[in-house]
């Protein structure tokens, strides 16, 4: 009798762990950055559509060319790694030019292994929601943020501590459950 | 008006299973004769209803009636009549209205060719499979409704997924479902010979044609899913390891080694228990497979809409039906008489070894797929497992399987000789070496693990033909169960040399090229002519012309195309093949590169022999066939004592 109960066990260990499992989301996957401050940097700025290439601008004052994530201490913003390449992004884009329209928080591009033309063409022609996008040409800065995919995007505070990173487009749904709820708490 | 005749006929099919079951089981265990004269009838209706519903869901697809989710969802006014009709089972919910259609199917096979077995084992088995159909229309009633009203109607549909828009996919669902269904009627046996104490040889004999019929339907459709996956991905793989694939695959191992056990449950009445856990098994990874599917806790490049209300409703029933069964076997197996006695060396040993063998790799292969739900759950990390974790354990645990294979069809019953044994193998050892040696001087290039595939290939076809010799010199009957088992292993043959001759020498290469240019690649010079713009029904395409030569002589004129279909916008490969018994030639277009546009990334693939692999299947499903429609079965009780009497070899000769 005892043997045949042996089955009967495994499948009602297998039937915790699935139980288990429904609970969980396969895709989320942690970062080891949340809670830790944003890793530094410091990228040229593309220019705006739009933006006459001005040398002599650039030449007399080169730290408004630049970026560095301190430029934002003291402001709750988005962090958005995007690419004119990436097929999810065209869908995300639609959301985040919304976003921006609210005037909730700043977003800021991080325009990650593209080609200058490239990504102005298309934010000419999708609409741009960023108020500034930082060039990551080579894809350094990127790695220091652990970006695995384009589009993601991050939550950082006032601190320059990230507090939430999403994996994979934003929608509509994740912006209101959980991106700006966040933001809210965070700015107060 | 059509979807709600749809509808209704699933809540009376509901009704008619729910009475079905409930009459037909208590019937068969009170012993009340009116109540399991309600078994056959009730699964026809069943059937009937079910088919008017799956009628009405189709029609509903074929005549773009959006205001139907469902079509909505899945289908579009400008997708061709055929991808319409697939459509109807193209989405979650038409999958599951499939599923019980195919399990309505199997009822009525039951009902119509069971004439010969006793009324109450018709009747637990028809009720058994009954109680599975409520609960699947329970599930596609109460979470998954396929004719849910979209009001106001939508003006066109969102369109079938473009991966799906494609003829393998129009039969491959229809036949996977046929084989994870199937498996319900060698459950539904096992349950009902459990519930009435029944495990003998004659059980045994009736759930084989039916398990071999399953099997050979799951094989036709993994191997449909497999060459799909090939030719549609564009990346030239035929199998993944991916969540979804190991859920058809877990059934198809277990459904193997149920095959064998059943033989020797027939045969010699051993290994009852046994084989009854495994009948259990090959329907409860079904369930299982299903569960995976359609609950989205594992990831995988099969994105299917997920639901958690779906994923707890299935869970529940996964539990009730498996946990049923298992507490029934562990109440009840220990009732099985011990069979007849066998030494080490005898076919009951060697098909014993497969069955366990077989278990082993799918308990490995469910690691491998659990594994990284295991770790989440226990909050050690996320992983996700690979293609190197399940060929390293894989490929050891076939190995001996497969070398068994050649040797167990020539190994008597109870008792083998080893003398004989060795004696009537050499020539097949013999030809194994040779093939082993000299196969890879032809290719220029020779590695251990090549050898090592080709000589279980060759074994194994050795051993079949050695197997076919014996029995023409000995002159015992011909039976169409023997032709089929050997058809079968000689498809593993094939198989096996398939997958090891394009693992070992395929060579493939990612490369830009302008009009004009060529490349070489295996002998072969591939040239690339530019590219055209097409228009399909419901997409746009760009055409690449590549013209491939070999020694200056004209091989073939490719033809990949790049489509973007128009509604859901996502970019498609379809490569262009060139298939040959000894080799395919692949070609698939990446993007364009390049200041006008007009040179592109170029995928090129020479693999040889690839079509093996699933020519192998199909010699493998041929031979279920065959074993299946072994007219002993067939034979009624009365008829069958008949033949014994008349024709004695009949019955002596089916033993192999």
């Amino acid at each position: 009798m005892k043997r045949f109960l042996w089955p009967l066990g495994i499948f009602i260990l297998l039937v915790g762990f699935l139980a288990a499992g429904l609970t969980l989301d396969p895709r989320e996957v942690p970062s080891p950055l949340i809670g830790k401050a944003a890793p530094a940097f410091d990228l040229p700025v593309l220019q705006q559509p739009g933006e006459r290439f001005d040398a002599a601008a650039r030449r007399l004052a080169p730290s408004a060319r630049r970026f560095a994530p301190s430029d934002m201490r003291g402001k709750v913003w988005l962090l958005n790694v995007w690419a004119s390449w990436c097929v999810s992004c065209r869908d995300e884009h639609p959301v985040l030019v919304e976003l921006s329209k609210k005037n909730l928080l700043p977003i800021l591009g991080l325009n990650y292994k593209d080609k200058d033309e490239d990504a102005q063409r298309w934010l000419t022609q999708f609409g741009n929601p960023y108020q500034v996008s930082i060039v990551d040409a080579d894809g350094r800065t990127g790695i220091d943020y652990g970006v695995y995919g384009v589009p993601e995007t991050y939550v950082i505070d006032a601190e320059g501590v990230i507090r939430y990173k999403q994996i994979g487009p934003l929608t509509e749904a994740i912006l209101e459950q959980k991106v700006l709820p966040l933001a809210m708490a965070l700015k107060k | 008006m059509i979807p709600e005749l749809g509808h209704f006929a699933l809540i009376i099919a509901l009704a008619i299973a729910l009475t079905q079951a409930v009459l037909s089981l208590t019937g068969a265990a009170r012993g009340i004769p009116g109540f399991i004269a309600v078994a056959r009838p009730g699964a026809q209706g069943q059937f009937v209803f079910v088919a008017i519903a799956f009628g009405c869901l189709a029609w509903s697809f074929y005549s773009n009636d959006f205001s139907v989710l469902n079509v909505a969802s899945n289908s579009n006014s400008s997708l061709p009549a055929q991808y319409r009709i697939a459509a109807t089972w193209g989405s979650h919910e038409g999958s599951l209205l499939l599923w019980v259609l195919m399990l309505s199917v199997w009822m009525v096979a039951v009902s119509v060719f069971s004439r010969s077995l006793p009324d109450d084992m018709v009747a637990r088995v028809l009720g058994v499979m009954g109680l599975i159909a409520v609960g699947f229309l329970c599930f596609m009633l109460f979470t998954s409704n396929p004719f849910e009203r979209l009001l106001p109607a939508a003006a066109d549909g969102r369109d079938l997924n473009p991966l799906l828009q494609d003829p393998a996919m129009v039969i491959h669902p229809p036949m996977l479902y046929m084989g994870y269904v199937g498996f319900s009627v060698a459950f539904s046996f096992a349950i009902a010979a459990l519930l009435d104490g029944r495990l003998d040889a004659a059980w045994a004999r009736w759930s084989r044609p039916w398990t071999t019929a399953a099997w050979m339907f799951l094989t036709i459709g993994i191997a449909l899913g497999s060459f799909w996956a090939y030719y549609e991905l564009g990346w030239g793989g035929w199998w993944f390891w991916d969540p979804v694939e190991n859920a058809s695959f877990m059934p198809w191992l277990i459904g193997t080694a149920l095959i064998h056990s059943l033989a020797v449950t027939e045969k010699r009445g051993a290994f009852k228990s046994w084989t009854v856990l495994l009948a259990i098994f090959a329907f409860s990874l079904s369930l299982l497979g299903t569960f995976l599917v359609r609950s989205g806790v594992l990831t995988s490049v099969h994105a299917f809409a997920t639901d958690p209300k779906r994923g707890i409703f299935i869970l529940c029933f996964l539990t009730v039906v498996i946990g049923g069964s298992l507490t029934l076997y562990a109440w009840r197996a220990n009732k099985a008489s011990p069979g007849g006695r066998f030494e080490l060396l005898s076919r009951e040993s060697m098909l014993l070894a497969n069955s366990v063998l077989m278990l082993v790799a799918c308990a490995a292969v469910l690691l491998g797929t659990l594994y990284p739900l295991f770790l989440d759950a226990l909050g050690l990390g996320k992983i996700s497992v690979g293609p190197p974790y399940f060929e390293s354990v894989f490929a050891p645990l076939m190995a001996p399987a497969i070398l068994l294979a050649g040797i167990g069809p020539l190994v008597a019953w109870r008792n083998g000789d080893a003398a004989q044994l060795a004696r009537r193998l050499r020539w097949a050892a013999l030809a194994a070496l040779l093939g082993a040696l000299f196969v890879p001087l032809l290719f220029g290039r020779w590695a251990l693990l090549t050898s090592g595939g080709l000589l279980l290939g060759f074994w194994i076809l050795g051993g079949c033909f050695t197997a076919l010799f014996i029995r023409i010199k000995t002159g015992t009957k011909f039976t169409t169960s023997f032709a089929g088992m050997l058809l079968a292993h000689a498809g593993i043959g094939v198989f096996v040399l398939g997958v090891t001759l394009v693992k070992s020498y395929e060579s493939e290469r990612d490369v830009r090229m302008a009009p004009g240019d060529t490349v070489m690649l295996g002998g072969y010079a591939f040239r690339f002519d530019g590219v055209k713009e097409v228009a399909g029904p419901n997409y746009a395409a760009v055409r690449g012309a590549i013209n491939v030569q070999r020694d200056g002589q004209p091989v073939a004129d490719l033809a990949p195309e790049k489509r973007i279909y128009r509604v859901q916008r996502n970019p498609m490969t379809e490569a262009a093949i060139n298939g040959g018994v000894t080799r395919d030639l692949y070609v698939s277009l990446g993007e364009a590169v390049g200041p006008e546009g007009t040179a592109w990334t170029v995928r090129i693939h020479v693999k040889p022999f690839v079509k093996w692999i699933w020519s192998g299947c199909l010699l493998m499903a041929l031979g279920g066939l065959l074993a299946a429609s072994d007219r002993r079965y067939r034979a009624g009780s009365r008829e069958r004592d008949a033949l014994r009497a008349g024709d004695a070899t009949v019955v002596r000769s089916s033993a192999a």
